[in-house]
């Protein structure tokens, strides 16, 4: 569509859209270089041993990634192989039921004219400025008499309430989604639940991956709570043993072991990003709004 | 509708520059440029160090813990837990003694083949056993950020109505006093072992697990005295000699410790790498303890030697500056490094320095006792009340810590330095160190070994020791003005984390 | 309309049943508790000793207040901590995510996303004992350093407030500017392309496009950036945490009010007192998102009129 519109303009402008060009490549490396410099740190220190790794940084690798591989993967006390497949269970299903839900939420305040409404709205912002660690208290006790603590309960149901998804889901509805098409979908007959299953979802699919990228994240990275949740070692999940292997004291410390299990914990959404990315990039073209 | 958002925001808006302006008010008189005398302007306020209300509390007396009721077991252990020998720990260290040197140890069924990892631990299978068939179950908490005394504390809150029962738990030697005189756990005598039994422990090793009705709660396999472990290289370069005789003559008091950091730092070196590395040398020999029997903390004079020493030594560059387990602190070990010397017991130089030192200085380093008796580290076992498997728990412990042929094998095995006078005195007779360039630092140790002090030790003192070198560490680096300051931060951090505790008021 | 929206209504309620009922349990419950211990001496001593639940009224709250708990400090740092990483993010995120999306200029934008985004996926806590590395004694940064200025003695980045805080402001910047990037190209390629095409024919150079047509169209998300970054913000933790070692170090210049309060919970479970101090928080966490409100507010109006006159053309 662009071509035409680049075919009227004249020769200066294409010298200076060069120059422009070049500057955002640069710029743009620029920071790509910054951005994967942790990473270069945690590769190199992946595949050295602790004296190595205190003795100060260096490019070059040394030869201890497959031992510090088989260390963090064959230690009793760790359970690296389970605590990855834990954070896989509790990550998946709670971004999954953190977008659904939070989607269907928004779109009710969105689509559906009911009293409560701008109140319950006004509600939700309110509360999604509350810090996780105001009521993580209150929180561990109740999950304690409850009896589920070492369980993944309290750690995936609770994110069926993410009030920062919502703000997310309904912004994006403000802009993409126009009511005319649920209006329309009414008149074919479609009912309320199949219109947004069949008919809203498809429309909100960029929004939705976006978001199941972020609380996948940030529920994988989570510490805080699923510390305070989980002390079985069967149960636990990557960032405490990640915890766990960082504080080991001098009798059992192992830089390289540390940096590997993050590593570890690194590659799996680091994956799962690059699957999704592709279809967002896609699904982002065909925003919407042009409806 | 509109007016309301404006009254709104108006307020929100004044309430915001508000906290901004008091806040910036605060600031103004912590950066301590000149605004000292705003905060003294207070009068009376709750953190102040005062010099006359540290001396009236240290006067009080120590905190003399009342040794906490033992608490009835309302519930019996189940089949499985019976079976079961449940011992709580920090680290691998107990683990690895216990499986070379306990005889009832199942090697074949725990899957254990002799191999090592990287860390010196022994390879074995998910599950150990002992040759009853018992299986030990090890809950292996990090004491990091008080994550192991937690579990700890919680699991033996729930331990009379569980069903599921702790046997063994392992302390150190700077809390142990909270377990000690706390209501969890089993006294050595309930065990069976006798007074006869332990005669040949040293005395400071009692002493740390004595309970305030001088009844023992728990026995170690190992002492841990304290020496000055130095690089010969750099000896022989500016004291001219590398002999752990004359060596010890330039480090025998403080003021001697001084003159000799002097002439390294003119010869371009060192003479400790951290702050922190001559404070256990000080805090091990106070005369005061931390908390008086009024609750009030207490700064005993000897912090206030080691507070001058250090400004000093930092301000002249006589240390590089580091913190205790810095990636610095452990690179200064290494050849690459220019300090002098490090205090170190016994793990830490066999193993610790030793791993640092690396095949460069193999050879390179030696020892002395330096200017003051001290102690660093050590584990002890506790039996847990309420176990199920109270003889297991007492055979583990006798053959351990009272069978003097054992631990002369673990000392012989490990280097790791047990707690067998009469053992460790015949080991010292005849012993060379390849690491220490041939040194016999055995008799060394057991020399240093009865001189040292846990008298003074209390339920605080980890907690307070931390929050002290961390406070200090501030005023060092001049990013607090004064001592005051400094001492100022400590107290608000330990009144943080021990709110029972007050600050001494004239 | 009218009928309709009676005839619908129901399901109003139904969809955002599963949301409240779990905020009800989950969150709602455990903040109510958590403030109900706010009036209460409540804490352990040695591990064993419950001392309390005592009523005390607000003392504790005037403890808290009291002057020489500094807690104004502390939330002046976590303010410092998050401006210095936010100016940056929103900044270079803007650049950015006009640049991916300028049609002029058709750059090949697919690697750098993914990039941007990567720091992102590593947590917290990792990302700042990867940076405590580099900014170590005898890390790279310094060896940098020391061989350009030919000083003998390395920089002490964590000895310093400033250096400390720009750190910790670097790491907050750099992991989240990727993902802010990406969410503003979301919001940017939402714009009808026709604006921009139309706007080309009319000569408008690329900042006039960005700030007439660009930054007015995508205030929603930017609204969202600012108030997730304000939340982020509030929570800061994991960073300072290790990067400061537990705050205390530099005269507890970079503590933030999250660590305030885990500094009661750690030892002695203080809930009495980590009470009160979320109550403090909640309540400022309110009045932020108040007044973050009442600007969306505002701004609807004109929201409004903007679809319209759209549909209209």
């Amino acid at each position: 569509m662009a071509a035409p519109v680049d075919a009227v303009g004249q020769q200066s402008n294409s010298r200076t859209l060069l120059i422009r060009r070049i500057v955002c490549y640069v710029v743009l490396s620029l920071f790509a270089v910054i951005a994967l410099i942790p990473f270069a740190i945690l590769l190199v220190n992946m595949t050295r041993e602790t004296t190595e790794i205190q003795k100060g940084f260096s490019l070059i690798p040394g030869d201890y990634f497959f031992k510090n591989f088989k260390t963090v993967m064959s230690k009793h006390d760790w359970k690296m192989l389970n605590s990855l497949k834990n954070s896989l269970i509790i990550s998946f299903t709670s971004s999954l039921l953190s977008v659904y839900f939070s989607a269907l939420t928004a779109y009710a305040i969105h689509v559906y004219d009911f009293r409560l409404r701008k109140p319950l709205f006004t509600f939700i912002l309110m509360i999604m400025m509350v810090p996780a660690q105001v009521s993580a208290l209150g929180f561990v006790n109740l999950m304690n008499s409850w009896k589920l603590t070492d369980t993944f309960i309290p750690l995936i149901v609770p994110s069926i309430a993410a009030p920062a998804t919502f703000f997310f889901m309904k912004q994006y509805m403000d802009s993409s989604l126009p009511l005319e098409i649920v209006e329309a979908a009414r008149i074919d007959g479609s009912g309320e639940f199949r219109t947004f299953n069949s008919l809203v979802t498809p429309i909100l699919k960029p929004a939705l991956a976006v978001q199941m990228i972020f609380t996948f994240v940030t529920s994988w990275n989570n510490y805080f709570i699923p510390a305070l949740i989980l002390s079985d070692k069967n149960k636990r999940t990557l960032p405490i043993v990640i915890g766990i292997i960082r504080s080991a004291d001098y009798a059992s410390f192992d830089m390289g072991a540390v940096y590997m299990a993050i590593g570890i914990s690194i590659i799996p959404v680091a994956v799962v990003y690059l699957i999704l990315s592709k279809f967002i990039i896609r699904g982002i073209a065909l925003g919407a709004v042009k409806g | 509708m509109a007016n309301f958002k404006k009254v709104l925001a108006g307020s929100l808006a004044l309430c915001l520059a508000g906290s901004v302006l008091t806040a910036c008010g605060d600031k103004d008189g912590e950066s301590g440029s000149g605004g000292k005398g705003g905060s003294g302007g207070k009068g009376g306020s709750s953190y102040t160090y005062s010099e006359a209300a540290n001396k009236k509390a240290q006067e009080v007396g120590d905190l003399k813990q009342q040794k906490a009721d033992r608490i009835e077991q309302t519930a019996e252990g189940s089949d499985t837990s019976k079976k079961q020998l449940k011992i709580y720990t920090w680290n691998d260290e107990f683990k690895n003694r216990l499986r070379a040197y306990y005889s009832k140890y199942d090697k074949d069924a725990s899957g254990m083949t002799g191999e090592v990892d990287d860390q010196g631990n022994y390879i074995v299978g998910e599950h150990e056993y002992l040759t009853d068939g018992t299986e030990i179950v090890w809950v292996t908490t990090p004491s990091a950020d008080n994550a192991y005394q937690n579990k700890l504390d919680t699991d033996l809150a729930a331990q009379a109505g569980s069903d599921d029962k702790i046997d063994m738990f392992l302390i150190e030697a700077d809390y142990a006093l909270k377990y000690v005189n706390g209501p969890y756990v089993m006294p050595v005598s309930e065990l069976g072992i006798t007074d006869d039994e332990l005669a040949d422990q040293y005395q400071y090793t009692k002493d740390v697990v004595t309970d305030s009705n001088g009844t023992l709660e728990g026995v170690s396999w190992q002492a841990t005295p304290g020496l000055f472990a130095y690089r010969r290289d750099i000896a022989k370069e500016v004291l001219g000699t590398d002999d752990p005789t004359e060596v010890q003559a330039a480090v025998a008091d403080w003021t001697k410790f001084d003159e000799t950091a002097a002439k390294m730092k003119e010869a371009g070196y060192q003479m400790l790498s951290s702050f922190d590395d001559s404070y256990r040398t000080f805090s091990n020999n106070v005369s005061h303890a931390w908390v008086n029997s009024n609750m009030e903390i207490v700064i005993d004079d000897t912090f206030f030697t080691w507070i001058d020493q250090t400004k000093n030594y930092t301000d002249n560059g006589y240390n590089n500056k580091t913190s205790l387990w810095d990636d610095q602190w452990c690179a200064d070990q290494s050849s690459a490094g220019k300090v002098f010397g490090f205090f170190y017991s016994t793990w830490g130089i066999d193993f610790t320095l030793k791993g640092y030192a690396g095949d460069d200085l193999f050879g390179q380093w030696a020892v002395c006792p330096g200017p003051q008796a001290y102690f660093w580290g050590g584990t002890w076992m506790c039996a847990a009340d309420g176990t199920d498997n109270a003889d297991t728990v007492a055979d583990i412990m006798r053959e351990l810590t009272c069978n003097k042929d054992n631990m002369v094998a673990i000392t012989n095995g490990t280097q790791d330095y047990t707690n067998t006078i009469s053992g460790m005195n015949e080991v010292a007779a005849d012993f060379a160190s390849d690491f220490l360039g041939g040194q016999n630092h055995i008799a060394l140790f057991s020399e240093a070994a009865p001189k040292i002090d846990a008298s003074k030790l209390g339920p605080y003192d980890q907690g307070l020791n931390e929050s002290f070198q961390a406070a200090m560490k501030d005023y060092y680096l001049g990013n607090t003005a004064t001592v005051e300051d400094a001492i100022a931060n400590f107290y608000k951090a330990a009144v943080e984390k021990y709110p029972e505790l007050k600050v001494p008021t004239e | 309309m009218h009928r309709k929206s009676v005839s619908y209504a129901k399901w109003g309620y139904i969809f955002i049943a599963p949301f409240f009922i779990v905020f009800a349990i989950f969150t709602l419950v455990p903040l109510v508790s958590t403030f109900y211990n706010s009036l209460f001496e409540n804490y352990t001593v040695m591990g064993y000793q419950q001392i309390g639940p005592n009523f005390v009224g607000l003392q504790n709250f005037s403890t808290i207040f009291d002057e020489e708990n500094d807690l104004g400090k502390y939330f002046v740092n976590t303010f410092i901590l998050w401006i210095a990483g936010f100016i940056p993010q929103i900044f270079f995120s803007l650049l950015f995510a006009s640049w991916f999306t300028d049609l002029r200029l058709k750059l090949k934008t697919g690697a750098y996303k993914v990039i941007f985004y990567l720091p992102n996926v590593i947590m917290a806590a990792a990302m700042g004992m990867l940076f405590f590395t580099m900014f170590s004694q005898n890390g790279p940064v310094n060896s940098i350093y020391m061989s350009i200025t030919g000083k003998d003695a390395p920089y002490m980045f964590f000895t310093h407030a400033g250096s400390q805080r720009a750190i910790i402001a670097l790491i907050n910047f750099l992991m989240w500017f990727g993902n802010t990037t990406i969410m503003l190209m979301a919001a940017i390629n939402g714009i009808d392309p026709s604006l921009y095409e139309s706007a080309q024919i009319d000569g408008a150079n690329p900042t006039q496009t960005f700030f007439k047509i660009t930054l007015p169209l995508i205030r929603p998300i930017l609204l969202y950036v600012l108030i997730t970054s304000l939340i982020g913000g509030l929570q800061m933790y994991d960073v300072p945490q290790i990067i400061t070692k537990d705050g205390l170090s530099c005269d507890r210049t970079s503590m933030t009010v999250v660590m305030y309060l885990q500094r009661y919970l750690s030892v002695s479970k203080n809930y009495g007192m980590a009470g009160a101090l979320s109550v403090i928080l909640f309540i400022v966490a309110a009045v932020l998102s108040l007044l973050i409100f009442a600007t969306v507010q505002e701004r609807e109006p004109k929201k409004k009129k903007k679809p319209a006159a759209k549909g209209g053309k």
